[in-house]
């Protein structure tokens, strides 16, 4: 597995106003078999527009996805996608949620659902195949969404702020998990979270982006074996860095910002 | 229990005011009267001989054409117009107008076309039922939320399998909820259809419609009476169908 983002860029057409939002400008990015890749930035700053068009949701402006040298042009099982707000079927028992991209391929229900009792047992979830979403837990419902996307065994797996929705003591829990099944299966992962913790915890490298229209400001090797101490003097200090970096951008304002700011001043001051 | 007591010394009281002569009965029967009117109905029919089991048959079958036709035609095209936008916008504007015409306005026309009879009792029943049917399929549709739909779509979901597997039962709440309104709508506008005539002499609204041509309230409440149990039992069917197919809710 190869991935590569050339010249990734992306602007949005705001039809209200007739105006154009540039969202992503110029993004280089390689990304390599094995490899757990972050990517950090203010919010708002175009993260997940980046995730969504490298799964082939939406279509980039300039520039192309490169997949093991193939551009990716729609959705395909080679990437998967892992969404914040765990995107389960609520009408689906927790196994047919993660059985749902085999059902899709035409396989056979008692095959499939050989396959998906394998995660449920990989991810410990054995007891619960006959529950709803609904019922569940926040950190099972995103560890049932983790597991709908790898049963299709994508090339590269894309996780979009996964654990942003979860207390600090389950998202602790689901980040140590992820470390284990990255152990146990060796996926490619990109992932992307406005936690800096969270990225120097899990990451093999970590993408600094600055703010809208989002670029790569900095990149980070996090060369310390797993499993980490959070608390490591090493840690720290990628930590520090990288919240000031974000510090520095959400404290200079993009030219768009001012104009906004002088506008509504404006306004004010007329009423 | 004790929530039904209110319930039953209201009807203690109007079997003594019934008693007493304080509400004569020509205007209102007492509870005891009505009982016995339903049992006249179900006894000695109303027209004599026209039994009330023919009557409930009679109309539930107007009503089960009219409703299966409203389904038949509602919940596709209701699917149609959650998932194409064009459709929806071209059709919109001639649901919106047709939409405010009761069905019981249609009544002169669709005897005009149908003549008197089954045919014409059923298109009323449709028009009432389509409706809400065809709209709750449709909002239901939109509410799916888009998240799910590209959720599919990275599990290698095609455009039939995002229709099939996601639209459909993420619209099924909203469907059943327009198959419960419309159903009510059905049962309503199949007694008033009733009132202005059947050619079989059979059917609940006739039937009342007869009771009160020979001066018999005892039987014109209790026909209004098996009418509101029988919406009740068939709404009670509809949720029980509903929480069958949908376990999760």
């Amino acid at each position: 597995m190869h991935l590569e983002l050339i010249g990734l860029g992306k602007t949005f057409v705001n039809g209200a106003q007739n105006g154009e939002v540039r969202a992503i400008s110029g993004i280089d990015l390689m990304v390599e078999q094995g490899q757990f890749v972050s990517i950090v930035g203010p919010s708002g700053c175009g993260k997940s527009t980046l995730l969504r068009i490298i799964s082939g949701l939406e279509k980039p402006s300039d520039g192309k996805v490169l997949l093991d040298g193939r551009e990716i042009v729609k959705p395909t099982h080679d990437v998967g996608l892992v969404f914040q707000q765990y995107a389960l079927f609520p009408w689906r028992t927790m196994a047919e949620n993660i059985e749902f991209g085999l059902e899709i391929m035409g396989m056979g229900k008692v095959e499939r659902r050989a396959i998906a009792e394998k995660y449920i047992e990989l991810f410990g979830m054995q007891g619960f195949e006959d529950r709803y979403p609904s019922q569940l837990s926040g950190g099972m419902q995103q560890r049932v969404a983790i597991a709908r996307t790898l049963i299709m065994n994508p090339k590269l797996v894309l996780m979009d702020e996964p654990f942003g929705s979860l207390d600090s003591q389950t998202r602790n829990d689901m980040q140590e998990f992820l470390i284990d099944l990255r152990n146990e299966r060796n996926d490619t992962v990109l992932f992307v979270t406005h936690n800096v913790d969270e990225a120097v915890f899990l990451s093999d490298r970590i993408v600094v982006l600055s703010k809208r229209p989002a670029k790569i400001l900095r990149t980070f090797e996090v060369n310390a074996p797993h499993p980490r101490d959070r608390t490591s003097k090493d840690a720290n200090d990628i930590r520090r860095e990288v919240i000031g970096i974000l510090k520095q951008e959400r404290m200079s304002a993009s030219p768009v910002d001012n104009a906004v700011h002088a506008l509504r001043k404006f306004s004010a001051v007329r009423r | 229990m004790w929530r039904y007591l209110p319930v039953l010394l209201l009807l203690c009281l109007w079997e003594v005011l019934c008693l007493l002569g304080t509400v004569p009965n020509y205007v209102l029967p007492s509870p005891v009267e009505i009982m016995e009117g339903l049992g006249a109905l179900l006894t000695t029919g109303m027209p004599p001989g026209r039994l009330l089991h023919n009557h409930i048959l009679y109309s539930l079958y107007r009503v089960a054409w009219g409703f299966s036709i409203a389904c038949a035609l509602g919940i596709p095209l209701g699917l149609l117009m959650g998932w194409f936008p064009l459709f929806h916008r071209v059709l919109s504007p001639i649901v919106e107008l047709i939409r405010p015409i009761p069905p019981l306005a249609w009544i002169p026309i669709a005897i005009v076309w149908l003549g008197i009879g089954m045919r014409s009792a059923a298109f009323i029943i449709f028009l009432g039922a389509f409706f809400p049917v065809l709209l709750s399929t449709a909002s239901g549709v939109l509410s799916v939320s888009p998240i799910l739909i590209d959720a599919a779509r990275t599990l290698n979901a095609n455009q039939k399998d995002i229709f099939l597997k996601v639209l459909v039962p993420g619209s099924l709440p909203s469907i059943f909820v327009g198959l419960r309104v419309g159903m009510g709508v059905a049962w309503m506008t199949l007694v008033a259809a009733e009132f202005s005539g059947v050619k079989e002499g059979y059917g609940l609204g006739f039937m009342i419609m007869t009771a009160r041509d020979i001066q018999r309230p005892d039987q014109i409440v209790a026909g209004m009476l098996v009418i509101g149990v029988i919406g009740l039992i068939v709404d009670w069917l509809f949720r029980a169908w509903e929480a069958r197919l949908r376990p999760c809710v």
